[in-house]
């Protein structure tokens, strides 16, 4: 009974406090600029199938795809076993879905229980890469601190809670085989595939009082591991595992080379270009006119936002960075991390100061320098890496945009190429009566 | 080498002809001296294959493209209106342009400024008219045998998701076409794009056509084929980095296209 209550507090407090955290990152999230993202939803569910779900563009790298791909089925299939242990936390019962689903029920388990071999086996793959192989994208400057122990926590949570499904399903084996588990009241043996073989061969010398007790240290063990994990999520780059999926869906589906038009400017140069228009004539556009480009988060879109939540510093972008490989400071993961951090930032101020608050900082000059936003060839390599279709290079190019057409800041080379463009038709000092030249030189 | 046969829009349009294409030459393709061979190359292909074309000449001007990518929007759309009040002037429907910038931007960037036109890489130009019989190689000439590795343009390739015409261009040489370990959707950039042409590197341990360089390098080819004015020159200055210009060529596909058909 108390347990009982505790077990339901706990249910109720972990997955509310969740709740909260998750309406928390979803009005971060809209403090970004709005953008249309709802067209073609066939072609959108389409590609979080294949993106998401079907972990398409991880599979570029099979060897870590495999690896991935184990821990993430089994964290989904093991969700399956939650179930089972909300209800027998709250009712008090053991195994409850056991007796009724029968021959099935042998079956699921089983395949947790192989499932988080699978898993294991790749979380300390995982954690050999990162922290004894020493993979060059783990060990970029932007790795330094936090997300290092960010990584190694999740990978090290991930393990405890493996051991707690092995304690668990190994204790009550051992305690099954000599008629003593909660589950059954004669002896016999549940045949999971693999605490068949744990449950004696680890557990079979243990004294009964000793495996009821481990049992339920797996059992609460697995419970808590599932509240710490949940609850840690949102403040951790894994919450990955659920913004992969719609943020493939709101996906950019146009060719990746095409920049956005903006409006604002377009207006602009269509009253220029019109001999007939009145600039006076035109209506005064309503509330606080906006800025070019972005300096801050709030300039840019909700979908650059939900973008750097999702980004779970796999660094495959910046590994295929030209610049980043050729020893420049420009790093696309780093431009995300950067991007999720002001906004938490600034959002939490706000929260703590009222909406109106500003600290004076801002994400481009604060977070990232020019020279990293000048650094980039707009190549689209890092967009390509991505397997979850983050686009660092839309941030990019608003900064650019920002710099160039708020504050005139730019390498003096491309002021004259800009210069070039404007008075000669060409990024060089070319006249432009001399361009059909080359059809009559030799 | 037969003399080009190259009508502005401005004549065609004198003695009441259309064009069935318009050739977007680019800033490259007019005003660079390497750049102008590649464009010449294209024409001797157009002429040969009796392609009704024309350019703009002096009418045309930079699609805005290096303003766009270094951020300057009032630039790039000064210059898209510009351009596009002249092409739906002379209602041009179908470009062709051997420069993926020019390529990229009045295909994707254009439409929704009120400038909507069929527009092909020359690549897929060519690929079309090999196809169509219009063209034939007799074998690959001085390619035969050869090994070639293409370099994909960035704005060819990932940002527009053309990776086979070219390749099947220079399998129609006889040619050995060998990848580098970065090709296609992983393609390495040259370094010029985004406006890095115009500047210099920010600051690093190597240039980025350099390690663009090694890659061609390391497949042993003796021609890196190229698809854009400006890997061109990437990939020109990273042989010459190495010293290797006498035993490497950085060609167009377009060039080695015309010099297979002894154009």
């Amino acid at each position: 009974m108390i347990a009982a209550i505790i077990f339901s507090v706990l249910l109720i407090v972990g997955f509310g406090w969740f709740g909260v955290n998750i309406l928390k990152i979803r009005s971060n999230i809209l403090m970004g600029r709005d953008t249309d993202r709802k067209d073609k939803p066939g072609e959108r569910w389409k590609t979080m199938a294949l993106v998401a779900l079907g972990q398409k563009k991880m599979f570029k790298r099979p060897i870590p795809a495999i690896l991935h791909l184990g821990i993430y089925v089994a964290f989904v299939i093991t969700q399956v076993e939650l179930i089972e242990i909300i209800y027998d936390g709250i009712s008090g019962s053991h195994r409850a879905f056991m007796a009724s689903l029968g021959g099935f029920y042998t079956l699921v388990i089983s395949i947790i229980e192989v499932l988080s071999v699978a898993a294991l086996i790749a979380t300390i793959a995982f954690l050999s890469r990162r922290n004894i192989l020493k993979l060059a994208r783990f060990q970029k400057p932007e790795m330094k601190g936090f997300p290092t122990f960010d990584a190694n926590l999740i990978l090290v949570m991930e393990l405890i809670l493996v051991c707690c499904i092995f304690t668990m399903n190994g204790a009550d084996e051992a305690l099954y085989l000599r008629g003593a588990s909660h589950a059954a009241h004669e002896a016999g043996t549940f045949g999971f595939a693999i605490s068949s073989w744990v449950g004696p061969h680890i557990f079979g010398g243990m004294s009964t009082e000793t495996l009821l007790v481990l049992e339920r240290i797996g059992w609460w063990g697995h419970w808590f591991m599932v509240l710490a994990f949940l609850n840690y999520l949102p403040y951790s780059k894994h919450f990955h595992i659920l913004l992969a999926f719609p943020n493939t869906y709101y996906s950019n589906l146009e060719k990746k080379g095409k920049f956005t038009n903006m409006e604002a400017v377009t207006n602009e140069v269509k009253l220029m270009l019109d001999p007939t228009a009145d600039p006076f004539a035109a209506p005064a556009p309503e509330g606080a006119p906006q800025r070019f480009g972005a300096k801050d988060i709030t300039d840019l879109t909700w979908k650059n936002l939900m973008d750097s939540y999702t980004c779970t510093e796999c660094g495959r972008c910046t590994a295929s960075c030209p610049a980043n490989i050729t020893g420049k400071k420009l790093s696309p993961r780093k431009i995300m991390m950067d991007t999720r951090d002001r906004m938490v930032e600034l959002a939490d101020g706000k929260r703590k100061n009222g909406k109106d608050y500003e600290d004076g900082k801002s994400l481009l000059f604060d977070y990232i320098s020019e020279e990293e936003v000048w650094a980039c060839t707009s190549c689209n390599a890092c967009v390509e890496a991505c397997p979850v279709n983050i686009d660092p290079l839309a941030i990019i190019v608003d900064l650019r945009r920002y710099l160039v057409m708020e504050e005139s800041k730019m390498p003096t080379e491309l002021t004259g190429m800009l210069t070039n463009i404007e008075n000669n038709g060409a990024p060089w000092q070319f006249s432009p009566a001399d361009r059909g030249n080359w059809i009559h030189e030799d | 080498m037969s003399t080009i046969h190259v009508p502005t829009m401005a004549e065609m349009m004198a003695q009441g002809q259309t064009p069935d294409i318009l050739f977007w030459v680019g800033c490259s393709g007019s005003f660079d001296d390497r750049a102008k061979k590649i464009t010449k190359a294209l024409v001797r292909i157009l002429n040969e294959c009796k392609v009704n074309f024309a350019v703009l000449g002096a009418e045309e001007s930079c699609t805005g493209d290096p303003a766009k990518r270094a951020g300057n929007e009032f630039t790039f759309q000064m210059q898209a209106m510009m351009n596009i009040q002249v092409l739906n002037g002379y209602e041009i429907k179908k470009i062709v342009t051997a420069c993926p910038h020019c390529f990229n931007t009045l295909k994707n960037e254009y439409p929704e400024l009120g400038g909507k036109y069929e527009v092909i890489h020359h690549t897929q130009l060519i690929q079309e008219l090999i196809n169509s019989g219009k063209l034939s190689l007799k074998g690959g000439g001085v390619f035969k045998g050869k090994k070639i590795t293409f370099h994909d343009p960035c704005y060819l390739g990932r940002a527009n998701d053309v990776y086979e015409a070219p390749r099947i261009l220079i399998e129609k040489l006889d040619a050995e076409l060998v990848e580098m370990k970065r090709c296609k959707s992983n393609g390495l950039c040259c370094g010029a794009g985004g406006a890095q042409m115009f500047k210099e590197a920010e600051k690093g341990n190597k240039e980025v056509n350099v390690e663009r360089t090694e890659d061609a390098l390391e497949t042993q080819a003796s021609i890196i084929a190229t698809g854009c004015p400006f890997c061109n020159t990437m990939m020109t200055d990273g042989v010459k980095n190495f010293n290797k210009e006498n035993e490497i060529q950085v060609l167009d596909v377009a060039e080695l296209i015309a010099n297979a058909a002894e154009l």
